[in-house]
């Protein structure tokens, strides 16, 4: 069963109003849908997600999970599941007694509630570890049984908060891709917490974009790496970020594989002289940092080259390169947001 | 090629770089051992010996040459009834006061780890008791007890409670029940700071998934806090054993052992017979009962230690 979320101008204040963790957010997530919420650590993502669970109360504002107002109430009416960060297993009981924790207060016959527990350990492929103890469990098999243990309540609402960040890297990019498919096929709604912009866009059916309590941007994938907001937004997701040059009181931005040596640029385009100082190979792309003069401001950016792009970049040297019309983003210098677009020499190619 | 590895000259050492003594591990490790050895051997080995020897011998304060006695002096503390009667308080008194001690130090933990104001100002006065000499709160009990003037009784009095004085120290039962609440008094708070110590070493997230669980209060105390925390309420145990099973203080202080020698624990006889009463042997043979259940605490100890260790 799926449910909608919603919190509607929330605030959370810490030290006696000292420090707004949630300042003024509204966000509503749909039934089934996998929400990111992303951004640099302390940007009260986790608070968020901590308030929605319960385990925080709201200074002001209101939770309503399945339409319903649930602010002080405690998690367990609440029907959210929890995955933390250190997965929080009871490191005193067998992977089936945490699996069926969850089950005891609902009062079912000893047996059915095992049942339960075992089938979600089969859909979680660790029915072979059920009696070992969470310390003789790898991170990826505990990451499964904490997953096991907040679906076998089948629960309106998973939370979990940054469940990838404690695999090694390897493990991360198959747990991403099980985790992905896991809730595609229990269709549970999800909010997802993590500071990592490759898991925010890998898994996220939208990604809510945070910073200093406040919501930046709310949208899908797609649409925050394109259209972002503001240029914090601009610049905290994309690796590396997108180049912004100051013009005339506005800052036009574009991503690096956009900048481009004019002959592969399409249609209208912007033309740039790059004057280049160092190329990085990273697997297949050369990332080239250099100075890009005739746009606005002369200005260090970096430009993405993909591998099908093998004209030759000498460092020390400038280039003739250019950006397509259609991929500048115009910002308003003061406060960040995006702005009209201003006249910027075009040229047609 | 040859010619030019064998023309290399030969290594030279660093200039001026020589190891010096405290460089060495050996060494080192002997000096910073060599203190606890000595209080060791000194204070409780040789003290050991000793009474092992005493227990055999027909040493008295007034005759201090050695005769071997064989076990005379075995045969004299156990036709003894005031033995027998000692060893059954001892036990008595230290099984009551440890389960006490464990239930209100835990108790008395969940009050200091709860977060209020003043807190501070509370853990100071929890922490009172500990940290005041056996023997001066044990007099000062002597005073709240005391048969006439107890401002207990005066109390319980003039509620309407009682209508003549308790005589707390002056009946047996009485007695020994306040010895045993004078144990639980001084050894609660460090029972609660032990096992305050185990409830914050639990992870918050393990406290805030078991909410989400839907575990109640009592589902957390006893399935997650208590077991988690259970070899430190051990170690609370064992202490509160320990210090009521060997301390003669309160025993001392309160009663002496009266009335009628009703109250003795094995210390406090041992102190009589051996220090007051003149008789080395029967002391020591008395105080060597003392070891066996010493010996047992230790290694439970040490035990509940190494399983802390591996959760």
């Amino acid at each position: 069963m799926s449910v909608t979320v919603e919190v509607s101008n929330l605030v959370k204040q810490f030290d006696g109003g000292h420090v707004r963790a949630i300042d003024d957010v509204s966000l509503a997530i749909e039934e089934g849908e996998y929400l990111v919420l992303l951004g640099p650590s302390g940007c009260g993502k986790t608070t968020l997600l901590r308030t929605i669970a319960g385990l925080e109360q709201p200074t002001s504002g209101d939770v309503l999970i399945a339409g319903s107002v649930v602010n002080g109430l405690p998690p367990r009416v609440r029907k959210v599941a929890m995955v933390f960060q250190s997965y929080a297993l009871y490191p005193h009981k067998t992977v089936l007694a945490n699996i069926v924790f969850p089950l005891k207060p609902e009062k079912l016959p000893k047996q059915e509630r095992e049942a339960k527990a075992r089938w979600a350990a089969e859909l979680l492929g660790i029915d072979n570890l059920l009696d070992r103890k969470p310390r003789q469990l790898s991170g990826g098999e505990r990451q499964r049984v904490a997953l096991a243990r907040a679906l076998v309540r089948a629960p309106h609402v998973f939370l979990l908060d940054e469940p990838l960040s404690n695999l090694d890297a390897k493990l991360r990019a198959s747990a991403r891709d099980e985790l992905k498919q896991f809730q595609q096929r229990v269709g549970t709604t999800t909010v997802y917490v993590t500071h990592d912009q490759a898991e925010a866009m890998g898994l996220g059916d939208r990604i809510a974009v945070m910073d200093h309590g406040k919501l930046r941007q709310l949208g899908p994938p797609v649409e925050v790496y394109d259209d972002p907001a503001d240029t914090f937004v601009a610049t905290f997701i994309g690796s590396p970020p997108m180049n912004l040059i100051p013009r005339d009181g506005t800052l036009v931005g574009f991503r690096p594989e956009h900048l481009l040596p004019v002959e592969h640029v399409v249609g209208e385009r912007v033309d740039a002289s790059f004057h280049v100082d160092r190329i990085e190979y990273l697997s297949g792309d050369r990332h080239v940092y250099g100075t890009v003069s005739g746009i606005g401001k002369d200005t260090r950016v970096i430009a993405r080259l993909p591998a099908t792009v093998t004209d030759s970049v000498t460092p020390g040297e400038s280039h003739a390169f250019g950006v397509s019309v259609t991929r500048l983003r115009f910002f308003d210098a003061e406060s960040g947001l995006r702005s009209e677009p201003i006249q910027v020499n075009a040229e047609h190619g | 090629m040859a010619e030019t590895l064998t023309e290399t000259p030969p290594r030279q050492k660093l200039d001026g770089a020589r190891q010096r003594l405290s460089d060495r591990d050996g060494f080192l490790a002997w000096i910073f051992l060599v203190p606890t050895v000595v209080y060791i051997v000194v204070l409780v080995a040789i003290p050991f010996f000793l009474a092992i020897a005493f227990a055999f011998s027909d040493v008295t304060s007034g005759n201090p040459s050695y005769d071997w006695v064989g076990l005379e002096n075995f045969y004299r503390v156990f036709d003894d009834a005031v033995f027998w009667q000692a060893l059954r308080n001892t036990f008595v008194f230290t099984v009551i006061s440890m389960l006490l001690i464990v239930v209100l130090g835990k108790v008395l933990a969940m009050v200091l780890v709860a977060d209020f104001k003043g807190k501070w100002i509370v853990r100071f006065l929890v922490l009172l008791p500990w940290t005041t000499p056996v023997a001066l709160s044990s007099v000062t009990w002597l005073w709240l007890l005391h048969s006439i003037y107890s401002p207990i009784d005066w109390v319980l009095r003039n509620v309407g409670l009682i209508e003549e004085n308790s005589y707390f120290l002056g009946r047996p039962a009485l007695a020994m029940g306040s010895i045993i609440a004078v144990h639980v008094w001084r050894l609660v708070p460090l029972a609660a700071v032990i096992m305050m110590v185990g409830i914050l070493s639990i992870p918050d997230d393990i406290t805030e998934a078991s909410r989400i669980d839907g575990a109640g209060f009592w589902r957390r105390m006893f399935e997650v806090t208590i077991p988690l925390t259970f070899p430190l309420i051990a170690v609370a145990a064992l202490f509160g054993a320990i210090f009521t099973f060997t301390d003669m203080a309160v025993v001392y202080v309160l009663t002496g052992g009266g009335p009628t020698n009703s109250t003795h624990v094995l210390a406090s006889w041992s102190f009589v017979r051996g220090i007051g009463g003149g008789d080395i042997g029967q002391g020591a043979v008395i105080a060597l009962f003392l070891f066996p259940l010493l010996l047992a605490a230790a290694i439970l100890i040490l035990r509940a230690v190494r399983k802390m260790e591996t959760i």
